[in-house]
């Protein structure tokens, strides 16, 4: 427990000084959310003044920095411009979306992965093999934009599935069975893009650490005794195995929230991503800020559950 | 052996792909920006060796597009006339590498009928020219990024490598700190704070420049734990006792040991600093019309008609797609190459 205290307070070291870095940023901009009135001639440019004090945009660095943590004590958390409410409401709502996408994501693509790693190791140097490693590099060399493209295009075509969007229109009047068909629905086409993206990256790391263990000679005599394949592949060789996969999901959260922007705004999920863009199209630094803050704690938080995990996993790290 | 074959085979690939595209004035047979009012949306040209009477032609040949009456960007092909494919054809006029000026073209059509490759786009431009003509963007955008990069890691890395105490600890804090922001996120929300209306070339320049400044961190942790292997050897222990000074060391025993990782990395971060730039171009933070690039070439299809009908419009995803299959198997093969022993 001592150890999960130490990394609470390195995270939330990380977070202040993450936070600090987005302030420092975003002194640098040049212009505000307010400019684009300035051109407007029907605003006068003491409605602009008086506007930009009202929000505080016309106070230095240090004190706006002082006013936006206030904000998160007294649960606001900064406030949009564009959407002219309170940034948590906002955020709460969006991280969430992107919570869900990227837990389904990330479980779709372990369960997948693991047994495709564990069947081509199994197999190294057949054909079997060599057809997956062929399809793991098609896929690393495709991006998600692509990917993603090319899923919506095929879904704009065939209308299999619903293209955008998170919920139908009618979703208030569906069952609750139905209520949750019609998630899964919109869930599909984004999870499967971000599935096929995180997928070779894991089935690589799985294979090869899976190869490495299966040399090692307890193997070999486990092999001796006459334990079956499966037994062997799966009780034996897999927890062996586990450690160096378990820090690989840190890095998975990664690389799926970094995806999942993308993937959020082509597919229309109603997550981080598109809220992002806007915001930055706007200038809407708080919402800008305060998706980066949430991110960031996704980030962490994957990678305080992939060394929990590593923990339960290996014995060897708990008793150092 | 096999390594090292495959190794130059990888490489070999991708320097002919930026030789094409460095090259594009010369291998594009059109200007990237000359319109075709007439032909929005043309699907890529055919291209015939056998001609309507079933005569077989030894030079490939096209035939003239005509518009199909009562239809908008529907065309059929007029088998008035065979327009022969010329190699090294006289075209619209363009400079080698931007200084000799040229008006050779690999390929072209004399006549009145075009060759359109990848098809068109709804100006009417030939989109093969635009994809070869906005690969020198997004590759120079992809390269310029991660020079910065590795240029801030390897600073880094050697310093609080070599130096270590405070320096080592403070900077890998700062590491930390970096590797834990999700990359893209910030990214975007960097290039939010920055002026949204700029030039072309500013905006090329400011995108590189917050592509490169944010990725420094993988590197520099990895070259800090090659020079801190480095810096415990003999040789390096017995030079600094013979007098040498710190740069001394630096440059001639410690830096060699960084190359490997430096190489790895680089064909690691150039694909994703590529895909990067073509991101932000296609959410329309990056680099806008009229210059090419390959983010703005495939921000066309956020439009649905374009996407569902127009499937040639996906040609820059190709592009994209072959350049980082190229990376990676240089990566690959510099991965394996590294750890059959040295370079």
């Amino acid at each position: 427990m001592r150890y999960l205290e130490r990394r609470m307070l390195h995270a939330s070291f990380l977070l202040i000084a993450v936070s600090i870095l987005c302030f420092a940023f975003s002194a640098l901009a040049p212009g505000n959310f307010f400019d684009e009135m300035k051109l407007n001639p029907q605003i006068s440019p003491a409605t602009v003044a008086a506007l930009r004090s009202q929000y505080g945009i016309d106070q230095p660095l240090p004190v706006r920095y002082g006013r936006w943590v206030k904000s998160l004590f007294s649960g606001e958390w900064g406030y949009s411009f564009a959407y002219n409410c309170p940034v948590k409401n906002l955020l709460l709502l969006r991280a969430r979306n992107t919570l869900l996408l990227t837990a389904i994501a990330t479980l779709m693509s372990w369960i997948l992965a693991i047994p495709i790693g564990v069947w081509t190791a199994s197999r190294r140097g057949r054909w079997e093999d060599r057809f997956t490693q062929a399809g793991t590099v098609f896929l690393l060399s495709t991006p998600e934009l692509v990917l993603a493209l090319l899923l919506l295009q095929w879904i704009v075509r065939t209308h299999a599935l619903p293209a955008g969007g998170m919920l139908s229109v009618n979703f208030e009047e569906l069952t609750f069975k139905s209520k949750l068909i019609d998630l899964l629905k919109h869930l599909m086409a984004p999870a499967t893009v971000l599935v096929l993206a995180s997928l070779p990256l894991l089935v690589r790391h799985v294979r090869a650490s899976m190869i490495e263990v299966l040399q090692a000679p307890f193997i070999q005599a486990a092999r001796a005794h006459g334990i079956g394949k499966a037994t062997l592949l799966f009780r034996f060789a897999l927890p062996a195995a586990a450690n160096p996969l378990t820090s690989l999901l840190g890095f998975s959260v990664a690389g799926l929230l970094s995806g999942s922007l993308l993937v959020e705004v082509i597919s229309g999920w109603p997550g981080l991503g598109p809220l992002l863009v806007e915001a930055s199209m706007n200038r809407d630094v708080y919402v800008v800020v305060g998706a980066v803050m949430a991110s960031t704690v996704f980030m962490i938080v994957g990678s305080i559950v992939a060394d929990l995990l590593l923990l339960i996993v290996d014995p060897r790290v708990r008793t150092s | 052996m096999k390594n090292k074959q495959k190794l130059v085979a990888a490489a070999a690939i991708l320097v002919l792909l930026h030789l094409i595209i460095f090259f594009a004035g010369f291998v594009a047979p059109y200007n990237p920006a000359s319109q075709n009012r007439d032909f929005p949306f043309a699907p890529p040209t055919r291209i015939h060796f056998v001609d309507t009477h079933g005569h077989l032609h030894f030079r490939p040949f096209v035939y003239q597009y005509t518009n199909r009456p009562d239809s908008f960007s529907e065309y059929v092909e007029v088998h008035e006339r065979e327009y022969p494919i010329q190699f090294l054809a006289q075209g619209a006029g363009y400079k080698i590498a931007g200084f000799v000026p040229s008006s050779i073209h690999l390929f072209g059509i004399e006549g009145e009928a075009q060759i359109f490759l990848a098809g068109t786009d709804s100006f009417g431009r030939d989109q093969f020219s635009r994809i070869l003509y906005g690969g020198q963007l997004s590759l120079a955008a992809g390269l310029l990024a991660t020079a910065i990069s590795l240029f801030l890691g390897l600073l880094v890395g050697c310093v609080s490598g070599f130096y270590g105490r405070w320096i080592d600890e403070s900077a890998m804090r700062l590491v930390e700190l970096f590797l834990v922001l999700p990359w893209l996120y910030f990214l975007l929300a960097v290039r939010s704070f920055l002026p949204l209306h700029i030039s072309p070339v500013q905006a090329f320049f400011l995108l590189v420049g917050v592509i490169g400044t944010i990725g420094w961190a993988r590197p520099a942790r990895l070259i800090r734990g090659v020079v801190l292997s480095a810096k415990s050897r003999g040789y390096v222990l017995a030079s600094r006792w013979f007098g040498a000074s710190d740069f001394y060391i630096l440059r001639r025993h410690v830096l060699p040991h960084t190359y490997g990782v430096l190489l790895t990395q680089a064909a690691l971060l150039v694909p994703q600093y590529i895909v990067a730039e073509v991101t932000l171009s296609f959410l329309g933070l990056g680099l806008g019309e009229p210059a090419p690039s390959w983010g703005n070439l495939l921000a066309n299809l956020q439009e649905y008609n374009v996407m569902a009908s127009y499937w040639w419009m996906f040609a820059p995803a190709l592009a994209l797609v072959i350049v980082s299959f190229g990376y990676l198997k240089v990566a690959n093969a510099i991965h394996e190459h590294l750890q059959s022993g040295s370079i």
